[in-house]
């Protein structure tokens, strides 16, 4: 399979008044082309700051990629000047934002919203425009797209809208797909409906996806691969069977323990406590003040990646021989 | 299109009752201020003082005052001032105005272009130092009246470095002073207004999204910000407006300009009665197509505002 992205060692901070934020501490991650990755963790956990380093849309300042590389395509994009990197946005890589009410702009036609990014890119007449408009306006499932190219975001309903969103990240073609948090302002029936359109619309253009979600359901149903981000870091990544089966780390765990089931007999149970401050992130894991089983040793050193399987990576202590060990003899104990 | 008509339609209505309301609020006050046009003349007697008002109809009770006002209103005929003696109110009317409106729209231009780029570039730079330099000029502007500006002027860049004529109106050069003194007032509101509005507009989604669609940052402020950073810009143009136009009375006194504010302060000292009615009434005609045409370009700005008034579709 191709590979149509790579993320390694990547930092993200932002100075502010307080301090400096680190946001990313550290990513390491690759896409393969028609692959769907999710990307999920709490508020400010990093999820989205990675997602917009990637498109270049960080802000600077206070924002800055300190560190790391984002190889697209075989060129590093963290690199990339200013200018060069417009050439990239909407042509190569799009995004989707997590609400339709206020990413179309309420002054200008959908039409004009839609094609706007074609006609910067792409050597293309008015009347090539419009057709590829209409064609697209089709493929996210919208009726008449003739005449209602001509009319604006607030004649269409929300769910409406996030096709339309979808449908201007779509029309160039591009290879990778950022879709942040693309169903959470959506109500569930219509979340159900894009999901579904973003299964469709992979299998027909083979686009590469990256979804921003902190709702498990929504990964459970479209993800490949996971990636689960705690405080700046990827603390667990593996294959939708690995972490919906198999959740090795104590936060993976928790976070599929506070999922409602339908079900469930017992009270959802939610992860006690809140995520480090970022202004000084602790020297070794992150969950420790969190974690139900944290030991002397993950206060003070960061743990080793380990692989369980090929697909299935965990940063945490509990893997280490050492720790099984003494699980085991406690385990006895009681 | 249909509504559109119905709208311009009702408004005109609207229009006309306004105008209405104005010129008999001015005729009540205007009978009710003490004295008479005739009273500081020497010369007059009792006879020719009677005979005066009869000629201006002045001895007819109120109400058939009123109604040969209505009368010259809807004719569009003033009738004679009382003291500038030769001359109809619709002569100094189409002598002062010119000049006057010459004044006011180079005023609002300057103002509204320049304001609006001020606004811009702050907000671009925001908390750098062009924003804290432009805005810190912005609140002296907004702070000092044009009056005092309009003699600062003066004495600076007509008296000291001699660069721009005094006073009158007769070539460009002579319009540079007064202009910027009577600009500086609605350039730093609108600036100020501008940059707020553009700030906000900047941290919207739809911004993002226009630069995640990799449009240049000239497309991403021009075509998506500026139009919706505009909106609060354009609903308190009509107060402007208001605020240039009796702010050209002042400047054209100070500045010797031969414009219609003379006439207006002078016609009420002097109770010229036709006068005064002629240029309150042709003033606030003026001051409501403004006002109507700022509605109008909300409409156009922002499609959300529907020109009718019953519901959507």
């Amino acid at each position: 399979m191709e590979r149509i992205l790579e993320v390694n060692d990547l930092h993200v901070t932002f100075t502010t008044y307080g301090g400096t934020v680190q946001a990313v501490r550290g990513v390491n991650f690759h896409l393969d082309r028609g692959e769907t990755l999710a990307i999920v963790g709490e508020s400010g956990c990093g999820k989205s700051v990675t997602s917009n380093a990637i498109m270049r849309l960080i802000p600077d300042p206070p924002g800055k990629i300190t560190k790391g590389s984002i190889i697209f395509k075989g060129q590093d994009l963290a690199a990339y000047s200013e200018k060069k990197m417009r050439n990239i946005r909407g042509v190569d890589i799009s995004m989707i934002f997590q609400d339709p009410m206020t990413a179309l702009n309420p002054t200008l036609t959908i039409g004009t919203q839609l094609m706007e990014g074609l006609k910067e890119h792409k050597k293309i007449t008015g009347s090539q425009a419009k057709q590829k408009a209409i064609e697209m306006m089709d493929l996210v499932g919208i009726p008449n797209p003739e005449e209602r190219l001509k009319q604006y975001p607030h004649q269409f309903s929300g769910g409406m809208r996030q096709r339309i969103v979808i449908a201007i990240a779509l029309i160039c073609d591009p290879d990778l797909l950022i879709a942040d948090e693309p169903t959470t302002a959506l109500d569930v029936t219509i979340q159900a409906q894009i999901l579904e359109l973003f299964s469709t619309i992979q299998e027909r253009t083979g686009v590469s996806i990256i979804l921003i979600t902190h709702d498990l359901g929504v990964v459970a149903k479209i993800a490949d691969r996971i990636i689960v981000m705690y405080a700046g870091k990827i603390i667990e990544s593996g294959s939708k069977r690995d972490i919906f089966y198999r959740p090795e780390h104590p936060y993976t765990k928790g976070l599929l323990n506070s999922v409602p089931r339908l079900d469930a007999k017992e009270e959802l149970k939610p992860i006690a406590g809140t995520p480090p401050d970022l202004f000084s992130p602790p020297k070794g894991c992150p969950f420790t003040a969190r974690c139900p089983f944290a030991m002397e040793v993950c206060d003070k050193v960061y743990p080793v990646s380990e692989k369980i399987s090929d697909s299935h990576q965990v940063d945490c202590w509990l893997q280490d021989e050492r720790a099984k060990q003494l699980m085991a003899a406690k385990s006895l104990q009681t | 299109m249909k509504h559109m008509l119905k709208y311009i339609l009702k408004r005109l209505l609207i229009m006309i009752i306004t105008l209405w309301v104005i010129i008999t609020l001015t005729f009540i006050l205007m009978i009710n201020i003490p004295g008479s046009p005739f009273n500081s003349d020497q010369s007059s007697n009792e006879t020719v003082q009677a005979n005066l008002e009869a000629h201006y109809n002045l001895d007819q009770p109120y109400y058939i005052q009123y109604l040969l006002y209505i009368k010259s209103i809807v004719t569009f005929d003033f009738g004679p001032s009382i003291k500038q003696p030769n001359q109809t109110v619709n002569d100094l009317l189409s002598r002062g105005f010119p000049i006057s409106f010459e004044l006011g729209i180079i005023t609002i231009v300057l103002a509204v272009i320049s304001g609006i780029l001020v606004g811009i570039i702050a907000a671009l730079r925001h908390n750098g130092f062009l924003d804290y330099l432009t805005m810190g000029i912005a609140v002296l502007g907004i702070s000092i009246p044009n009056f005092i500006l309009a003699t600062l002027l003066i004495q600076q860049l007509a008296v000291n470095l001699e660069i721009f004529p005094t006073a009158t109106w007769r070539s460009p050069a002579h319009m540079v002073l007064p202009v910027l003194a009577l600009a500086t007032g609605p350039m730093a509101i609108i600036a100020r207004l501008t940059r707020s509005t553009m700030l906000e507009v900047l941290t919207q989604d739809y911004i993002k999204m226009a630069k995640a669609k990799g449009l240049s940052p000239w497309k991403v402020i021009f075509k998506h910000a500026l139009r919706n950073a505009l909106m609060p810009v354009v609903t308190i143009m009509g107060t402007l407006f208001a605020g240039i136009l009796t702010g050209t009375f002042v400047i054209e006194q100070i500045f010797a300009i031969p414009g219609m504010g003379r006439y207006f302060v002078e016609s009420i000292n002097q109770r010229d009665y036709p006068v005064i009615m002629g240029t309150t009434v042709f003033y606030s005609a003026f001051l409501i197509i403004m006002l109507f045409i700022v509605d109008v370009v909300y409409g156009i700005l922002d499609p959300r505002i529907k020109m009718h008034q019953k519901g959507g579709k």
